[in-house]
Protein backbone atom coordinates (compact mmCIF):
# COMPACT_ATOMS: atom_id res chain seq x y z
CA UNK A 1 0.00 0.00 0.00
CA UNK A 2 2.85 2.26 0.68
CA UNK A 3 3.58 4.59 -2.16
CA UNK A 4 6.79 6.53 -1.88
CA UNK A 5 6.51 10.17 -2.78
CA UNK A 6 9.11 12.83 -2.38
CA UNK A 7 8.21 14.31 0.96
CA UNK A 8 5.45 14.73 3.49
CA UNK A 9 3.25 17.78 2.88
CA UNK A 10 4.36 20.78 4.90
CA UNK A 11 3.15 21.47 8.42
CA UNK A 12 4.13 23.84 11.16
CA UNK A 13 6.13 21.95 13.78
CA UNK A 14 6.31 22.65 17.50
CA UNK A 15 8.56 20.73 19.86
CA UNK A 16 7.64 22.01 23.32
CA UNK A 17 9.77 21.07 26.32
CA UNK A 18 7.09 21.11 28.99
CA UNK A 19 3.57 19.79 29.40
CA UNK A 20 2.35 23.35 30.01
CA UNK A 21 3.79 24.59 26.71
CA UNK A 22 2.33 21.58 24.90
CA UNK A 23 -1.08 22.17 26.44
CA UNK A 24 -0.93 25.88 25.55
CA UNK A 25 -0.09 25.03 21.93
CA UNK A 26 -2.95 22.56 21.73
CA UNK A 27 -5.37 25.11 23.16
CA UNK A 28 -4.14 27.73 20.71
CA UNK A 29 -4.43 25.56 17.62
CA UNK A 30 -7.47 23.50 18.60
CA UNK A 31 -8.62 21.09 15.93
CA UNK A 32 -5.79 22.11 13.57
CA UNK A 33 -3.24 20.56 15.91
CA UNK A 34 -2.03 16.98 15.66
CA UNK A 35 -0.47 15.47 18.77
CA UNK A 36 2.55 13.36 17.87
CA UNK A 37 4.19 10.84 20.22
CA UNK A 38 6.68 8.42 18.63
CA UNK A 39 5.33 9.42 15.20
CA UNK A 40 5.03 5.91 13.75
CA UNK A 41 1.26 6.11 13.28
CA UNK A 42 1.38 9.84 12.44
CA UNK A 43 3.90 9.62 9.60
CA UNK A 44 1.83 6.97 7.78
CA UNK A 45 -1.11 9.35 7.73
CA UNK A 46 1.01 12.30 6.63
CA UNK A 47 2.95 10.42 3.95
CA UNK A 48 -0.26 9.02 2.47
CA UNK A 49 -1.73 12.55 2.54
CA UNK A 50 -4.87 11.21 4.15
CA UNK A 51 -4.56 13.40 7.23
CA UNK A 52 -3.02 16.81 6.65
CA UNK A 53 -2.83 18.77 9.87
CA UNK A 54 -1.45 22.29 9.58
CA UNK A 55 0.19 22.11 13.01
CA UNK A 56 2.06 19.17 14.56
CA UNK A 57 2.87 19.26 18.26
CA UNK A 58 5.68 16.75 18.82
CA UNK A 59 5.85 15.62 22.46
CA UNK A 60 9.29 14.02 21.99
CA UNK A 61 11.03 16.84 23.84
CA UNK A 62 8.84 16.75 26.93
CA UNK A 63 11.09 14.92 29.38
CA UNK A 64 8.51 15.06 32.16
CA UNK A 65 6.39 12.60 30.18
CA UNK A 66 9.16 9.99 30.03
CA UNK A 67 10.16 7.44 32.64
CA UNK A 68 8.76 4.85 35.00
CA UNK A 69 8.41 5.61 38.70
CA UNK A 70 7.33 3.60 41.70
CA UNK A 71 4.39 5.08 43.54
CA UNK A 72 2.83 4.30 46.92
CA UNK A 73 0.53 1.87 45.14
CA UNK A 74 2.29 0.47 42.11
CA UNK A 75 3.87 2.22 39.15
CA UNK A 76 3.42 5.34 37.09
CA UNK A 77 4.58 5.18 33.47
CA UNK A 78 5.01 8.45 31.58
CA UNK A 79 2.99 8.44 28.36
CA UNK A 80 6.10 9.15 26.25
CA UNK A 81 8.10 6.23 27.65
CA UNK A 82 9.33 4.06 24.75
CA UNK A 83 8.01 0.49 24.71
CA UNK A 84 11.57 -0.84 24.95
CA UNK A 85 11.93 0.87 28.33
CA UNK A 86 8.66 -0.70 29.46
CA UNK A 87 9.89 -4.13 28.39
CA UNK A 88 13.23 -3.74 30.17
CA UNK A 89 12.03 -2.22 33.41
CA UNK A 90 12.88 -4.68 36.21
CA UNK A 91 9.74 -4.00 38.25
CA UNK A 92 7.49 -4.45 35.23
CA UNK A 93 9.25 -7.70 34.30
CA UNK A 94 9.00 -9.03 37.83
CA UNK A 95 5.57 -7.92 39.00
CA UNK A 96 3.59 -6.86 35.93
CA UNK A 97 4.87 -9.37 33.41
CA UNK A 98 1.59 -9.17 31.49
CA UNK A 99 2.48 -5.67 30.29
CA UNK A 100 6.06 -6.66 29.54
CA UNK A 101 4.91 -9.58 27.39
CA UNK A 102 2.39 -7.42 25.54
CA UNK A 103 4.87 -4.60 24.91
CA UNK A 104 7.54 -7.01 23.67
CA UNK A 105 5.19 -8.32 20.98
CA UNK A 106 4.50 -4.89 19.49
CA UNK A 107 5.81 -4.41 15.95
CA UNK A 108 9.62 -4.56 15.58
CA UNK A 109 12.64 -3.68 17.79
CA UNK A 110 13.21 -0.31 16.09
CA UNK A 111 9.54 0.60 16.46
CA UNK A 112 9.61 -0.37 20.14
CA UNK A 113 12.67 1.85 20.57
CA UNK A 114 10.71 4.85 19.32
CA UNK A 115 7.04 4.01 19.80
CA UNK A 116 5.64 5.00 23.17
CA UNK A 117 3.23 3.39 25.61
CA UNK A 118 0.93 6.41 25.27
CA UNK A 119 1.05 6.29 21.49
CA UNK A 120 0.48 2.55 21.38
CA UNK A 121 -2.71 3.08 23.38
CA UNK A 122 -3.87 6.13 21.43
CA UNK A 123 -3.13 4.92 17.88
CA UNK A 124 -5.81 4.92 15.25
CA UNK A 125 -7.42 1.82 13.78
CA UNK A 126 -5.83 -0.12 10.92
CA UNK A 127 -8.98 -0.52 8.77
CA UNK A 128 -7.47 -0.05 5.32
CA UNK A 129 -10.52 1.51 3.74
CA UNK A 130 -10.26 4.23 6.36
CA UNK A 131 -6.47 4.48 6.19
CA UNK A 132 -6.56 4.70 2.42
CA UNK A 133 -8.59 7.87 2.73
CA UNK A 134 -12.06 6.58 1.83
CA UNK A 135 -14.70 8.89 3.24
CA UNK A 136 -16.32 6.37 5.54
CA UNK A 137 -18.28 7.03 8.72
CA UNK A 138 -15.05 7.37 10.69
CA UNK A 139 -13.84 9.98 8.21
CA UNK A 140 -17.07 12.02 8.43
CA UNK A 141 -18.68 10.16 5.53
CA UNK A 142 -21.89 8.21 5.34
CA UNK A 143 -20.97 4.57 4.66
CA UNK A 144 -18.79 1.78 5.98
CA UNK A 145 -16.79 0.33 3.09
CA UNK A 146 -15.72 -2.63 5.22
CA UNK A 147 -19.26 -3.81 5.84
CA UNK A 148 -20.75 -4.40 2.40
CA UNK A 149 -21.33 -7.77 0.68
CA UNK A 150 -18.08 -7.44 -1.26
CA UNK A 151 -15.89 -5.90 1.45
CA UNK A 152 -12.58 -7.41 2.46
CA UNK A 153 -13.10 -7.49 6.21
CA UNK A 154 -10.97 -10.34 7.49
CA UNK A 155 -9.39 -8.14 10.19
CA UNK A 156 -12.56 -6.41 11.34
CA UNK A 157 -14.85 -6.55 14.36
CA UNK A 158 -17.00 -9.34 15.75
CA UNK A 159 -18.18 -7.22 18.69
CA UNK A 160 -19.15 -3.61 19.33
CA UNK A 161 -19.65 -2.58 15.71
CA UNK A 162 -21.93 0.40 15.21
CA UNK A 163 -21.93 1.50 11.55
CA UNK A 164 -18.07 1.31 11.68
CA UNK A 165 -16.60 -2.22 11.99
CA UNK A 166 -12.95 -1.28 12.63
CA UNK A 167 -11.02 -2.70 15.59
CA UNK A 168 -8.51 -1.37 18.09
CA UNK A 169 -5.03 -2.66 17.12
CA UNK A 170 -3.12 -2.13 20.37
CA UNK A 171 -1.28 -4.95 22.16
CA UNK A 172 -0.61 -3.10 25.40
CA UNK A 173 -4.21 -1.84 25.75
CA UNK A 174 -5.75 -5.17 26.83
CA UNK A 175 -2.83 -5.73 29.23
CA UNK A 176 -3.50 -2.35 30.84
CA UNK A 177 -7.23 -3.11 31.07
CA UNK A 178 -6.49 -6.46 32.71
CA UNK A 179 -4.12 -4.81 35.21
CA UNK A 180 -6.81 -2.26 36.24
CA UNK A 181 -4.54 0.55 35.03
CA UNK A 182 -5.65 4.16 35.16
CA UNK A 183 -5.01 6.82 32.55
CA UNK A 184 -4.01 10.34 33.55
CA UNK A 185 -5.41 12.84 31.06
CA UNK A 186 -4.65 16.55 30.97
CA UNK A 187 -7.69 18.49 29.81
CA UNK A 188 -8.52 22.19 29.61
CA UNK A 189 -10.45 21.75 32.86
CA UNK A 190 -7.53 20.11 34.68
CA UNK A 191 -6.30 16.59 35.27
CA UNK A 192 -8.69 13.66 34.86
CA UNK A 193 -8.11 10.15 36.06
CA UNK A 194 -9.98 7.28 34.44
CA UNK A 195 -9.94 3.51 34.22
CA UNK A 196 -8.12 2.21 31.16
CA UNK A 197 -11.36 0.53 30.08
CA UNK A 198 -13.06 3.95 29.93
CA UNK A 199 -10.21 5.57 27.98
CA UNK A 200 -11.10 3.59 24.86
CA UNK A 201 -14.38 4.38 23.17
CA UNK A 202 -16.41 2.76 20.43
CA UNK A 203 -18.26 4.26 17.47
CA UNK A 204 -21.50 4.44 19.46
CA UNK A 205 -19.86 7.15 21.60
CA UNK A 206 -17.86 8.91 18.87
CA UNK A 207 -17.32 7.30 15.51
CA UNK A 208 -14.32 9.50 14.61
CA UNK A 209 -12.16 8.75 17.66
CA UNK A 210 -10.66 5.65 19.27
CA UNK A 211 -10.06 7.22 22.68
CA UNK A 212 -11.77 9.67 24.97
CA UNK A 213 -9.16 12.33 24.11
CA UNK A 214 -10.72 15.40 22.53
CA UNK A 215 -8.75 18.05 20.67
CA UNK A 216 -6.55 19.78 23.24
CA UNK A 217 -6.41 16.80 25.62
CA UNK A 218 -3.19 14.98 26.46
CA UNK A 219 -2.59 11.53 27.88
CA UNK A 220 0.26 12.22 30.32
CA UNK A 221 0.73 9.02 32.30
CA UNK A 222 -0.52 5.52 32.97
CA UNK A 223 -0.80 4.29 36.56
CA UNK A 224 -0.68 0.61 37.36
CA UNK A 225 -1.96 -0.27 40.82
CA UNK A 226 -0.40 -3.13 42.76
CA UNK A 227 -3.74 -4.99 42.71
CA UNK A 228 -2.47 -7.57 40.22
CA UNK A 229 1.24 -7.45 41.00
CA UNK A 230 2.78 -10.87 40.76
CA UNK A 231 -0.46 -12.54 39.64
CA UNK A 232 -0.56 -15.44 37.20
CA UNK A 233 -0.42 -13.84 33.76
CA UNK A 234 -1.04 -15.01 30.24
CA UNK A 235 -0.64 -12.96 27.08
CA UNK A 236 -0.92 -14.29 23.57
CA UNK A 237 -1.02 -12.50 20.28
CA UNK A 238 -2.03 -14.16 17.02
CA UNK A 239 -0.96 -12.39 13.85
CA UNK A 240 -0.28 -13.27 10.23
CA UNK A 241 3.51 -13.05 10.62
CA UNK A 242 5.56 -13.26 13.75
CA UNK A 243 6.98 -9.77 13.68
CA UNK A 244 5.79 -6.27 12.80
CA UNK A 245 2.17 -7.28 12.44
CA UNK A 246 -0.86 -6.03 14.32
CA UNK A 247 -2.89 -8.63 16.19
CA UNK A 248 -5.73 -10.52 14.56
CA UNK A 249 -6.75 -11.32 18.13
CA UNK A 250 -4.80 -11.01 21.36
CA UNK A 251 -5.69 -11.96 24.93
CA UNK A 252 -4.46 -10.66 28.27
CA UNK A 253 -5.42 -12.61 31.38
CA UNK A 254 -4.53 -12.10 35.04
CA UNK A 255 -5.50 -14.75 37.58
CA UNK A 256 -5.24 -14.95 41.35
CA UNK A 257 -5.04 -18.65 42.03
CA UNK A 258 -5.01 -20.30 45.41
CA UNK A 259 -4.34 -24.03 45.22
CA UNK A 260 -6.48 -24.90 42.24
CA UNK A 261 -9.15 -22.30 42.96
CA UNK A 262 -9.39 -19.12 40.92
CA UNK A 263 -9.98 -16.37 43.48
CA UNK A 264 -10.21 -13.50 41.04
CA UNK A 265 -9.63 -12.90 37.34
CA UNK A 266 -9.27 -10.25 34.67
CA UNK A 267 -9.63 -11.17 31.02
CA UNK A 268 -9.29 -8.64 28.19
CA UNK A 269 -9.20 -9.22 24.45
CA UNK A 270 -8.27 -6.91 21.60
CA UNK A 271 -8.53 -7.03 17.83
CA UNK A 272 -12.19 -8.09 18.02
CA UNK A 273 -13.94 -4.79 18.80
CA UNK A 274 -13.38 -1.04 18.35
CA UNK A 275 -11.94 -1.02 21.87
CA UNK A 276 -10.09 -3.54 24.07
CA UNK A 277 -12.86 -5.68 25.53
CA UNK A 278 -12.88 -6.60 29.18
CA UNK A 279 -14.82 -9.84 29.50
CA UNK A 280 -16.62 -9.31 32.80
CA UNK A 281 -19.04 -12.21 32.26
CA UNK A 282 -16.07 -14.54 31.89
CA UNK A 283 -14.42 -13.09 34.99
CA UNK A 284 -17.60 -13.61 37.03
CA UNK A 285 -17.81 -17.21 35.87
CA UNK A 286 -14.18 -17.86 36.75
CA UNK A 287 -14.29 -16.41 40.24
CA UNK A 288 -14.41 -19.23 42.79
CA UNK A 289 -14.09 -21.92 40.14
CA UNK A 290 -11.28 -24.41 39.92
CA UNK A 291 -8.60 -23.94 37.33
CA UNK A 292 -9.25 -26.90 35.10
CA UNK A 293 -10.23 -27.87 31.57
CA UNK A 294 -13.99 -27.61 32.21
CA UNK A 295 -13.68 -24.06 33.58
CA UNK A 296 -11.47 -23.03 30.70
CA UNK A 297 -13.93 -24.51 28.23
CA UNK A 298 -16.83 -22.65 29.81
CA UNK A 299 -14.84 -19.40 29.86
CA UNK A 300 -14.08 -19.72 26.15
CA UNK A 301 -17.73 -20.36 25.28
CA UNK A 302 -18.88 -17.41 27.40
CA UNK A 303 -16.28 -15.12 25.86
CA UNK A 304 -17.71 -15.32 22.35
CA UNK A 305 -21.38 -15.24 23.30
CA UNK A 306 -23.02 -12.53 21.21
CA UNK A 307 -20.23 -12.36 18.64
CA UNK A 308 -21.38 -11.45 15.14
CA UNK A 309 -19.11 -12.28 12.24
CA UNK A 310 -18.81 -10.34 9.01
CA UNK A 311 -18.32 -12.13 5.73
CA UNK A 312 -14.59 -12.89 6.07
CA UNK A 313 -13.83 -12.77 9.79
CA UNK A 314 -15.80 -15.73 11.10
CA UNK A 315 -12.49 -17.40 12.08
CA UNK A 316 -12.10 -14.80 14.81
CA UNK A 317 -14.86 -16.43 16.87
CA UNK A 318 -13.13 -19.81 17.40
CA UNK A 319 -9.78 -17.99 17.60
CA UNK A 320 -10.98 -15.78 20.44
CA UNK A 321 -12.72 -18.70 22.15
CA UNK A 322 -9.57 -20.80 22.07
CA UNK A 323 -7.28 -17.97 23.16
CA UNK A 324 -9.45 -17.24 26.21
CA UNK A 325 -9.62 -20.96 26.97
CA UNK A 326 -5.86 -21.34 26.67
CA UNK A 327 -5.24 -18.32 28.87
CA UNK A 328 -7.19 -19.92 31.72
CA UNK A 329 -5.81 -23.43 31.57
CA UNK A 330 -2.19 -22.58 30.90
CA UNK A 331 0.24 -23.49 33.62
CA UNK A 332 2.19 -20.51 34.92
CA UNK B 1 31.73 88.28 -2.50
CA UNK B 2 34.84 86.81 -4.07
CA UNK B 3 35.95 85.30 -0.76
CA UNK B 4 33.05 82.88 -0.62
CA UNK B 5 34.16 79.47 -1.91
CA UNK B 6 31.51 77.00 -2.93
CA UNK B 7 32.43 73.33 -2.94
CA UNK B 8 30.31 70.44 -4.09
CA UNK B 9 30.75 68.20 -1.07
CA UNK B 10 31.91 69.14 2.40
CA UNK B 11 33.34 65.67 3.13
CA UNK B 12 35.14 64.08 0.18
CA UNK B 13 34.63 60.62 1.77
CA UNK B 14 30.85 60.64 1.30
CA UNK B 15 29.57 61.05 -2.22
CA UNK B 16 25.90 60.78 -3.05
CA UNK B 17 26.51 57.45 -4.79
CA UNK B 18 28.48 55.99 -1.92
CA UNK B 19 25.90 57.16 0.57
CA UNK B 20 23.13 55.28 -1.25
CA UNK B 21 25.28 52.13 -1.52
CA UNK B 22 25.92 52.37 2.20
CA UNK B 23 22.24 52.49 3.03
CA UNK B 24 21.60 49.38 0.93
CA UNK B 25 24.46 47.47 2.53
CA UNK B 26 23.36 48.40 6.03
CA UNK B 27 19.87 47.19 5.27
CA UNK B 28 21.21 43.90 4.00
CA UNK B 29 23.36 43.48 7.08
CA UNK B 30 20.43 44.07 9.41
CA UNK B 31 18.27 41.75 7.35
CA UNK B 32 20.70 38.85 7.27
CA UNK B 33 21.58 39.27 10.92
CA UNK B 34 17.94 38.77 11.67
CA UNK B 35 18.03 35.62 9.57
CA UNK B 36 21.28 34.20 10.86
CA UNK B 37 20.92 34.85 14.55
CA UNK B 38 17.29 33.96 15.09
CA UNK B 39 16.88 31.83 18.15
CA UNK B 40 20.44 32.45 19.26
CA UNK B 41 19.26 34.96 21.81
CA UNK B 42 20.54 37.94 19.85
CA UNK B 43 18.98 41.38 20.05
CA UNK B 44 17.36 40.71 16.70
CA UNK B 45 15.44 37.67 17.85
CA UNK B 46 11.71 38.05 17.86
CA UNK B 47 9.63 36.67 20.70
CA UNK B 48 8.80 33.15 19.47
CA UNK B 49 6.23 30.63 20.60
CA UNK B 50 7.69 28.06 22.99
CA UNK B 51 8.54 24.95 21.01
CA UNK B 52 8.85 26.74 17.66
CA UNK B 53 11.64 25.26 15.53
CA UNK B 54 14.29 26.85 13.30
CA UNK B 55 15.24 26.08 9.71
CA UNK B 56 18.97 26.04 10.32
CA UNK B 57 19.99 23.53 12.93
CA UNK B 58 23.10 21.63 13.95
CA UNK B 59 22.99 17.87 14.29
CA UNK B 60 25.70 15.46 15.35
CA UNK B 61 26.36 12.80 12.73
CA UNK B 62 29.19 10.30 13.10
CA UNK B 63 30.83 12.53 15.69
CA UNK B 64 30.78 15.64 13.49
CA UNK B 65 28.68 18.74 14.01
CA UNK B 66 26.77 19.24 10.77
CA UNK B 67 24.87 22.45 10.05
CA UNK B 68 21.80 21.76 7.92
CA UNK B 69 18.94 23.74 6.45
CA UNK B 70 15.87 21.57 6.84
CA UNK B 71 12.14 21.61 6.44
CA UNK B 72 9.76 20.98 9.33
CA UNK B 73 8.52 17.73 7.85
CA UNK B 74 11.91 16.42 6.74
CA UNK B 75 12.86 12.93 7.88
CA UNK B 76 16.33 12.02 9.06
CA UNK B 77 16.76 9.62 6.13
CA UNK B 78 16.20 12.47 3.66
CA UNK B 79 18.62 14.77 5.47
CA UNK B 80 21.32 12.11 5.68
CA UNK B 81 21.08 11.08 2.06
CA UNK B 82 20.22 14.26 0.22
CA UNK B 83 21.64 17.03 2.39
CA UNK B 84 24.72 15.37 3.90
CA UNK B 85 25.51 12.91 1.12
CA UNK B 86 25.54 9.92 3.47
CA UNK B 87 23.94 7.55 0.99
CA UNK B 88 24.94 4.41 2.88
CA UNK B 89 21.59 4.76 4.65
CA UNK B 90 19.02 3.33 2.23
CA UNK B 91 15.36 4.18 1.88
CA UNK B 92 13.41 1.02 1.15
CA UNK B 93 9.75 1.42 2.06
CA UNK B 94 9.75 4.85 3.72
CA UNK B 95 7.10 3.42 6.11
CA UNK B 96 9.05 1.77 8.97
CA UNK B 97 8.26 -1.58 7.36
CA UNK B 98 11.61 -2.79 6.02
CA UNK B 99 14.53 -1.58 8.15
CA UNK B 100 16.86 -0.51 5.31
CA UNK B 101 17.17 2.99 6.78
CA UNK B 102 18.18 1.83 10.28
CA UNK B 103 20.65 4.17 12.00
CA UNK B 104 21.75 4.52 15.59
CA UNK B 105 20.46 7.48 17.57
CA UNK B 106 22.29 7.67 20.89
CA UNK B 107 23.42 4.11 20.03
CA UNK B 108 19.81 2.83 19.79
CA UNK B 109 18.52 1.54 16.42
CA UNK B 110 15.81 3.69 14.83
CA UNK B 111 14.23 3.86 11.38
CA UNK B 112 15.63 7.07 9.85
CA UNK B 113 12.64 7.26 7.49
CA UNK B 114 10.30 7.63 10.42
CA UNK B 115 11.86 10.25 12.63
CA UNK B 116 12.00 13.97 11.97
CA UNK B 117 15.45 15.48 11.61
CA UNK B 118 14.25 18.10 14.09
CA UNK B 119 13.91 15.30 16.66
CA UNK B 120 17.61 14.42 16.64
CA UNK B 121 18.88 17.84 17.71
CA UNK B 122 21.05 17.31 20.76
CA UNK B 123 21.30 13.58 20.08
CA UNK B 124 24.09 11.64 18.41
CA UNK B 125 23.42 9.95 15.06
CA UNK B 126 25.62 7.13 13.77
CA UNK B 127 25.31 5.79 10.23
CA UNK B 128 27.15 3.01 8.39
CA UNK B 129 29.73 5.62 7.29
CA UNK B 130 30.61 6.18 10.94
CA UNK B 131 31.41 2.57 11.82
CA UNK B 132 34.94 2.01 10.52
CA UNK B 133 37.89 3.43 12.47
CA UNK B 134 39.76 6.54 11.26
CA UNK B 135 42.49 4.38 9.73
CA UNK B 136 39.92 2.39 7.74
CA UNK B 137 39.82 -0.65 10.00
CA UNK B 138 36.36 -2.14 9.66
CA UNK B 139 33.97 -2.50 12.57
CA UNK B 140 33.74 -6.12 13.82
CA UNK B 141 30.23 -6.41 12.35
CA UNK B 142 31.44 -5.11 8.97
CA UNK B 143 34.33 -7.56 9.12
CA UNK B 144 31.88 -10.41 9.65
CA UNK B 145 29.90 -9.28 6.59
CA UNK B 146 33.07 -9.46 4.50
CA UNK B 147 34.30 -12.78 5.87
CA UNK B 148 30.91 -14.54 5.82
CA UNK B 149 29.61 -12.92 2.61
CA UNK B 150 26.22 -12.77 4.28
CA UNK B 151 24.35 -10.66 1.79
CA UNK B 152 23.24 -11.22 -1.76
CA UNK B 153 22.22 -7.88 -3.27
CA UNK B 154 22.99 -6.09 0.02
CA UNK B 155 20.50 -3.25 -0.32
CA UNK B 156 19.33 -4.13 3.18
CA UNK B 157 22.89 -4.60 4.44
CA UNK B 158 23.61 -1.22 5.98
CA UNK B 159 20.32 -1.31 7.89
CA UNK B 160 21.08 -4.82 9.12
CA UNK B 161 24.59 -3.86 10.16
CA UNK B 162 23.37 -0.84 12.13
CA UNK B 163 20.60 -2.86 13.80
CA UNK B 164 23.16 -5.55 14.67
CA UNK B 165 25.66 -3.06 16.10
CA UNK B 166 22.91 -1.56 18.29
CA UNK B 167 21.68 -4.98 19.36
CA UNK B 168 25.08 -6.55 20.05
CA UNK B 169 26.24 -3.60 22.14
CA UNK B 170 23.41 -4.42 24.56
CA UNK B 171 23.42 -8.21 24.10
CA UNK B 172 26.97 -9.47 23.58
CA UNK B 173 26.12 -13.19 23.96
CA UNK B 174 22.99 -13.87 21.93
CA UNK B 175 21.79 -17.28 20.79
CA UNK B 176 20.78 -17.63 17.17
CA UNK B 177 17.13 -17.28 18.23
CA UNK B 178 17.95 -14.14 20.23
CA UNK B 179 19.67 -12.69 17.16
CA UNK B 180 16.67 -13.48 14.98
CA UNK B 181 14.44 -11.66 17.48
CA UNK B 182 16.86 -8.75 17.88
CA UNK B 183 17.17 -8.27 14.12
CA UNK B 184 13.50 -8.91 13.37
CA UNK B 185 12.99 -5.24 12.48
CA UNK B 186 14.84 -5.69 9.17
CA UNK B 187 13.75 -7.43 6.00
CA UNK B 188 15.84 -8.99 3.24
CA UNK B 189 14.11 -9.33 -0.09
CA UNK B 190 16.63 -11.91 -1.26
CA UNK B 191 15.46 -13.95 1.77
CA UNK B 192 19.07 -14.52 2.72
CA UNK B 193 18.16 -14.84 6.38
CA UNK B 194 20.19 -17.93 7.20
CA UNK B 195 23.38 -16.44 5.87
CA UNK B 196 22.62 -13.14 7.57
CA UNK B 197 22.25 -14.94 10.89
CA UNK B 198 25.53 -16.82 10.27
CA UNK B 199 27.14 -13.45 9.62
CA UNK B 200 25.72 -11.89 12.75
CA UNK B 201 26.79 -14.86 14.89
CA UNK B 202 30.29 -14.26 13.56
CA UNK B 203 29.81 -10.54 14.22
CA UNK B 204 28.94 -11.24 17.85
CA UNK B 205 32.08 -13.38 18.11
CA UNK B 206 34.18 -10.61 16.52
CA UNK B 207 32.75 -8.03 18.90
CA UNK B 208 33.46 -10.19 21.94
CA UNK B 209 37.08 -10.54 20.86
CA UNK B 210 37.54 -6.90 19.89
Amino acid sequence: MAVIRDMMPAFELFQPATVEDAAALLREHGEQAWVMAGGLDSFDWFKDRVKRPSVVVDLGGVDALKGIESTADGLEIGAMTPLTDVVRHPDIRERYGLLQQAAELVASPQIRNQGTIGGNNSQDTRCWYYRDGWTCYRADGNICYADTPTSMNREHAIFGADRCVAVNPSDTAPALVALDAQMVVQTAGGERLMDAADYFIGPSIDITRMTILEPGDLLTAIRIPSTWAGATFYFEKVRDRQVWDFPLVNVATALRVSGSTIEDARVAVNGVAPYPMRLTAVEDALRGGSRDEATAERAGDLAVRGARALRHNGYKIPLMRNLVKRSIRAEA
Amino acid sequence: MADIEITEAADPGVSRRNFIKGVIAAGAAVGSANYMFRGAGSMFAQATTPGAVERLITITVNGQQRRVDIMRQETLATTLRYKLGLTGTKIGCDRSECGACTVLIDEVPHYACSILTHSVRGRSVRTIEGLAAEDGTLHPVQQAVVSEQGFQCAFCMSGYVMAAVGYLQDNPNPTRADLAHGLSGNLCRCADYNKILNTMEQAAENMRQA
